[in-house]
């Protein structure tokens, strides 16, 4: 069982590298991934180091390139995929079926995986994409632990699931709210809830938060305030005014880590490329002591204390969820 | 320029759909799209009941498709799916690439749905090659998008070979989950959700705390707070767009119908509301109107 830790910098890569990661997923500098943010990701001639820094560990490096092509700018995503695979990227993480086939028949040797940005759910759709003779697919964060097990159980192909991070509770890759309020999405523009769209404003010690000037969250004097991603917000449903969607929390599937070792799932990914390296340090250090302890003993696994202590502490709103996996968040 | 009625989003009693389609056969509709796309728990219309409106649609000289269903997460949602592809007579509209293998598999042609993540023009030439007839495009693109994707070089020769859709009118499908807010909204968990959206014919808004109109939900679905509106948009789209898709609505949808058609070439634009929008088409936020 692989622990995937992510990485926007060079700090942050040496950080998972460090504390035990046997592979980093990266993106590049543009809008080709899933986290189009500024100050983050790496250019060709960076990737390149990363790529040397990463084997020289004998670790390995997917490069994340899913988005969505433009029609008119098709030639970025292509030179994307050439370029990840020119700087020695082991793995590609795509999700457009045309940046897939471009990969395939180009880089045949390259091994591809299905992006969650695919949203692929079910068997079915699996075998859709195996024309693209994928060897992993990246499980959406809307099934249950229950349905990850069916598919687990039902086709022989490698899966990949979230472990710890932000929680997208909308099937990925088939959201467009963002869009919606900002004109941006994560298919289109690589980006949720854009920062460039996020206004702050104190009103008589309240605090409130707007997504291109639609009011996401008001704060009072002793809340604390989160990032306005739009589905996290407080909003109102006749008189009630509620986390309508979602609380700000993060995803933490510790207590599920026997059941899905035992599933023979083959990856463990945790979210956060946009997070600082000191983030990355601890989420890592806490992951790959756990995963060592359930390899090691499936069957007396148990959850430390502390680790749980350090991974509130990294969550969103300090608290975490079994999201999806568990069916009562439903 | 041919009008079609997308499948009913929302969960209605089995008699409101019976007088909705007994309209629809009476309307001036060209294209019915029937089926659950939303939530596989809602069964007040089997498959055998869709296939009978099906038949008396067709017979009112209608074009029926069938609409599968959009997040497919357990095997019996498969199963169910598998009758719609098998059921031998009707094209179905795919919202989820699960459907287009079965399809696929079958030489079966098909109608790739707004959900179906296909946003150029070598993801629309590879699902044409596996049978696509007519592609709806995301609901976040804009007429420039579709444009370009039909202008450029590898569509030119297989231009013939598919129609273009759009959804024009109604609360965006904008996406699903795992959870179900509606039953969120009354506090009850999913599994007991007792179909309580069956009391909500048109979602429950969502209003800012401010008092926009934000987001509808319906189930495990969240639409746009605003109703997409592009009546005053469909003289651009001659040439460009084959077939218009409403909505259905719970009142008024047969009377924008006839609106639409009365626009086709701008003889009788429209007046758009407070909480109408159109952005999406003109390249803005999709809440915005231009």
């Amino acid at each position: 069982m692989e622990l995937l830790c992510p990485a926007g910098s060079m700090p942050a890569v040496k950080a998972a590298i460090s504390q035990g990661a046997d592979a980093i997923y990266v993106g590049l500098k543009d809008d080709t991934n899933a986290r189009h943010f500024a100050g983050l990701n790496f250019t060709e001639s960076q990737l390149t180091e990363v790529a040397r820094y990463v084997h020289q560990a004998g670790r390995k490096l997917h490069v994340a390139i899913n988005t969505f092509a433009h029609p008119a700018a098709w030639s970025r995503w292509q030179q994307a995929v050439d370029s990840a695979v020119r700087a020695g990227t082991d793995v590609l993480i795509l999700a457009d079926m045309a940046v897939l086939a471009y990969a395939a028949e180009r880089y045949p040797q390259v091994e591809l995986h299905l992006s969650v940005q695919a949203s692929a759910t079910n068997v079915a759709a699996i075998e859709f994409y195996r024309q693209f003779n994928i060897r992993r697919v990246v499980l959406p964060r809307v099934l249950s632990m229950q349905q990850v097990r069916a598919l687990a159980r039902s086709c022989d192909i490698d899966l990949e699931v979230f472990a710890f991070g932000s929680l997208c509770i909308m099937a990925e890759g088939r959201c467009y709210l963002s869009s919606y309020l900002t004109g941006q999405s994560p298919n289109t523009a690589g980006a949720c809830s854009p920062a460039a769209f996020v206004r702050w404003q104190e009103q008589d010690g309240v605090l409130e938060s707007r997504l291109n000037e639609v009011l996401i969250d008001r704060f009072a004097a002793d809340e604390t305030a989160g990032y306005p991603t739009l589905c996290k917000g407080r909003f109102r449903v006749d008189a009630d005014t509620y986390h309508v969607l979602e609380e700000p929390t993060s995803l933490n599937t510790l207590d599920l880590l026997p059941q899905l070792y035992a599933e023979g799932i083959s990856s463990l990914k945790i979210e956060g490329r946009q997070r600082s390296p000191a983030y990355v340090t601890q989420i890592t250090q806490v992951w790959r002591a756990a995963i060592d302890a359930v390899m090691q003993d499936p069957a007396h696994f148990l959850v430390q204390q502390h680790w749980q202590q350090v991974l509130n502490n990294l969550a969103e709103g300090n608290q975490t969820t079994l999201g999806a996996y568990h069916r009562k968040w439903k | 320029m041919q009008f079609s009625l997308g499948p009913v989003l929302y969960f209605w009693p089995k008699a409101q759909m019976l007088e909705f389609y007994r309209q629809a056969a009476d309307s001036a509709v060209d294209i019915v799209y029937l089926g659950e796309t939303v939530c596989s728990k809602r069964r007040e219309l089997k498959l055998e009941d869709y296939l009978k409106l099906a038949h008396m649609l067709r017979e009112a000289g209608k074009q029926v498709c069938l609409s599968g269903m959009t997040l497919l997460e357990s095997p019996s949602e498969l199963r169910e799916l598998r009758k719609y592809v098998d059921n031998g007579d009707f094209m179905l509209e795919a919202n989820d690439v699960g459907a287009i293998a079965m399809l696929y598999e079958q030489g079966l042609p098909f109608v790739a749905g707004a959900a179906i993540n296909c946003y150029n023009q070598h993801s629309l030439r590879r699902l044409v090659g596996m049978g696509l007839l007519r592609w709806v495009m995301p609901v976040e693109l804009s007429g420039d998008w579709l444009q370009q994707v039909l202008d450029e070089g590898i569509i030119q020769d297989i231009r013939d070979c598919f129609e273009t859709e759009v959804f024009a009118f109604g609360h965006l499908p904008l996406a699903w989950s795992g959870r179900c807010f509606t039953a969120r909204s009354e506090n009850r968990a999913k599994d007991q959700c007792e179909l309580c959206c069956i009391k909500y014919p048109q979602g429950r808004t969502v209003h800012s705390q401010d008092g926009a109109q934000v987001f509808v939900l319906n189930g495990i679905q969240t639409q746009s707070g605003y109703r997409y509106n592009l009546i005053n948009q469909l003289p651009t789209m001659q040439g460009l767009v084959d077939v218009v898709r409403l909505s259905p609505e719970p009142e008024g949808t047969f009377a924008w119908l006839n609106r639409f058609k009365a626009n086709q070439h701008g003889a009788a634009p429209q007046q758009l509301s407070d909480t109408d929008s159109n952005g999406y088409w003109l390249k803005l936020a999709g809440m915005a109107t231009g």
